[in-house]
């Protein structure tokens, strides 16, 4: 007699009501990985897509090959961006929440993934974020006001209130348009980063996905076309262990890692604290000089935690323990990079504290800036014409038709 | 003036668009090395170079999500889909992405590209080497589909597309690749040498998006078709002898309802007839405006002509094709209605 089939279906650790758990998950020290030659043959080193790249360790002190890239000014900025877009977020949070815009997507626990990155960037390179990258923007001094225009949808909104807020879009600072739907961009930075190799260019792309959107097909898409032509992209696959209410197991993370997956492929693989600013941008530096110099992608995982709702759709304690995020191993990005210039001796608890109190009045400020301009249900509003207009270069005749249907 | 088959026509708007401006690209599978499997892109590898025109993974959603990207670069990729039937896996790219990010940007990125993919029954293809999924691309705001019936229009159309600031669908009729067909199957195909739309002015020129031409002048009724079906609806005129007018709309979006609407105005009468199935069909598009523009001037039903809403079979192809037969009796019962 053989024994019935049994179908699986994977499941995290631990559900809410329970205590939070991560001792599975194995954090190697910092400076233990080592770092290797921008031209390295991928199958050389296969490790890194296995361990995790670190540089601070407990005592915040910055140790091993990868450490020791940034200025005090240089990080005293990072920690700047990470503190701006953390009280952005809290601030636009709440706006939300006071029926201001309709939505809106924080970033609590992963700001340094995207401003670290971005500092490792040339002006000229283009990112395709998903909606949690807005890191990218505050990194590369984009307005706060212009992204607040953005998510009210007000007669100031760059993109004529057309689209969800926090779909924001910037060619000027690299940042290119997002869209709702997942993994789309992922093969579209591809196709950029052939588009500056064809033309003989030395701008790079980097390609922005969850650890639940890998499971797209246009994630594989990516990686076969970044991998055959050798393409001058940075593949960041951003695992935050949750896909809304879904554990990064559903996206078959635990079998092997997200970074693994660009070895099958030939690409050279590393996974990064995500949580580690100055980790984040000493690899993300190294893959940039690796594309620019010809030597084509590289995948990066950056192991995070999603220490905030989904959205403010989303109600996390439905599915997770509500101190979760306390427990992750990685800790805060902003404690971490606030203790290791305190340790540089350039930092205090005391400036820190009056740094979050004036980075709060300048998002105040901006936030009293962008409403005067209206919020998504009071003020002033982009026009109905701006509903017509900018479908195609040329307004076709039967949108015309429609356009004066409409009355305006 | 030489005279082409639609294949030479389109590897001609390519050779030519790729001459005038180095940020025209060509990929797709199959499309470098061998010049694709209808031959459509022979010798431009060879010209151009690896870098202009190249070989693609089997890939649908990478080729067009490729081509996005570069076209947001600043590069006008002209992109092939070895079969209208193989589009699916880029349906997201096409209609999620492509059409819409000039809008969801406000210009701050455009998406200048165009989608080449064989189309259309004929060929003993099959349910996957036989469909007109153009419904599926007019039914989404922000592309534009051109399905050319001629080299002359496939090469001016073609170039037209590369040069548009938008994504454009370019649907070409495999079964019309070598000649023109009236879906007269038990007859030898003609090549186009012996036709004058095979007639393919060397160099530039274009055939402009959203306009239609009447290939047929007729007082009696008129007829809207495209692609192969405009061969189609010029020999059910003949052979029933009503003076059929036959409007070959070259663009489905931007479509020329000017034309349909001046032609239908005078005839009193209107027959659509397409390859792809009815329901949903883009005749029922064309019947609506019909009625929406000219109801007070129609003097019988809009009546359609179309492929059964079935797969397409294999065995049974002509009795799926709407072949001459069956629209000459839409014209005669349009006619007596």
């Amino acid at each position: 007699m053989t024994d019935a089939l049994r179908f699986h279906v994977p499941e995290p650790e631990v559900r809410p009501g329970g205590t939070p758990d991560f001792s599975n998950v194995p954090i190697p020290k910092a400076g233990s990985v080592p770092r290797p030659p921008i031209d390295v043959d991928p199958r050389d080193i296969r490790d890194l897509a296995f361990s995790i790249i670190r540089v601070l360790n407990r005592s915040g002190e910055a140790v091993g090959p990868w450490a020791s890239l940034l200025t005090d000014d240089e990080l005293l900025e990072g920690l700047r961006h990470m503190m701006t877009l953390r009280a952005f977020d809290a601030r636009m949070q709440m706006a939300q929440r006071q029926g201001k815009t309709s939505f809106y997507m924080q970033h609590l626990g992963e700001e340094a993934v995207s401003t670290a990155f971005r500092k490792a960037l040339s002006p000229g390179d283009m990112n395709f974020p998903t909606y949690r990258q807005a890191g990218l923007l505050i990194a590369d001094g984009y307005p706060m006001v212009t992204m607040m225009n953005q998510i009210y949808s007000n007669e100031a909104d760059p993109l004529k209130g057309r689209q969800l807020p926090i779909m924001y879009s910037s060619k000027e600072h690299g940042f290119f348009s997002i869209s709702g739907n997942l993994a789309t961009q992922y093969v579209q930075a591809v196709g950029w980063a052939m588009a500056s190799a064809i033309s003989g260019d030395t701008k790079i792309a980097a390609a922005w996905i969850g650890d639940g959107s890998t499971a797209e097909s246009d994630f594989h898409s990516a990686l076969v076309f970044a991998s055959t032509y050798k393409a001058p992209v940075i593949l960041n696959v951003v695992n935050n262990q949750w896909a809304i209410s879904t554990f990064q197991g559903i996206a078959r993370g635990g079998a092997g890692t997200f970074a693994a997956r660009g070895l099958g492929f030939g690409i050279p693989a590393l996974r990064v604290d995500g949580n580690d600013y100055l980790a984040v941008h000493a690899v993300a530096k190294w893959a940039a000089e690796r594309a620019r110099a010809n030597f084509g992608p590289t995948l990066i995982e950056h192991v995070t935690y999603r220490a905030g709702a989904h959205s403010t759709s989303d109600d996390p304690s439905a599915y997770r323990p509500k101190a979760e995020s306390d427990a992750w191993p990685l800790g805060d990005p902003i404690v971490r990079l606030k203790n290791h210039l305190i340790y540089r001796g350039v930092w205090s608890d005391e400036r820190h504290a009056q740094a979050e109190a004036e980075i709060r009045d300048t998002v105040i400020a901006a936030q009293r800036e962008a409403e005067k301009h209206g919020t998504l249900h009071s003020g002033n509003k982009p026009s109905v014409r701006d509903m017509f207009e900018g479908l195609y270069a040329e307004m076709p005749p039967h949108l015309r038709r429609q356009r004066q249907q409409a009355g305006v | 003036m030489p005279r082409k088959t639609m294949i030479e026509a389109i590897r001609d708007a390519m050779d030519v668009s790729m001459g005038r401006d180095e940020k025209v690209v060509v990929f797709g599978e199959d499309v470098g090395f061998f010049g694709g499997v209808f031959r459509c892109t022979q010798g431009l590898q060879a010209k151009y170079g690896k870098s202009r025109c190249f070989d693609a993974p089997i890939n649908e959603s990478g080729i067009v999500g490729t081509a996005i990207g570069m076209a947001a670069y600043g590069l006008r990729p002209c992109v092939e889909i070895q079969f209208a039937d193989y589009m699916y896996p880029a349906y997201d790219q096409l209609t999620q992405e492509a059409a819409r990010i000039r809008y969801r940007s406000n210009g701050d990125f455009t998406c200048p590209i165009v989608v080449r993919m064989p189309t259309g029954g004929g060929i003993f293809g099959g349910q996957t080497h036989s469909q007109s999924p153009e419904a599926l691309f007019t039914h989404v705001s922000g592309l534009k589909t051109v399905v050319p019936s001629n080299p002359h229009d496939a090469k001016g159309l073609l170039i037209a597309a590369i040069e548009d600031p938008d994504p454009v669908i370019f649907l070409e009729p495999k079964r019309l690749y070598n000649g023109p067909f009236d879906g007269h199957h038990e007859r030898p195909v003609t090549a186009w040498s012996k036709h004058e739309l095979g007639e393919v002015p060397d160099g530039h020129y274009t055939v402009p998006l959203g306009k239609a031409v009447v290939r047929r002048p007729g007082a009696a009724v008129t007829v809207l078709a495209y692609g192969t079906m405009v061969y189609v609806a010029q020999a059910a005129a003949e052979e029933t002898g009503i003076d059929a007018e036959v409007i070959d709309l070259r663009t489905l979006l931007p479509l020329d309802l000017d034309a349909i609407v001046a032609s239908v105005k005078k005839t009193g009468r209107c027959v659509v007839v397409h390859e792809a199935t009815m329901t949903s069909g883009f005749g029922a598009e064309l019947a609506a405006l019909v009625q929406e523009h000219c109801f007070y001037h129609l003097e019988a039903p809009v009546a359609r002509v179309a492929g059964w809403d079935t797969p397409y079979p294999h065995a049974q192809e002509w009795d799926y094709f709407p072949g001459p037969a069956r629209v000459g009796r839409a014209l005669i019962e349009t006619m007596e209605a």
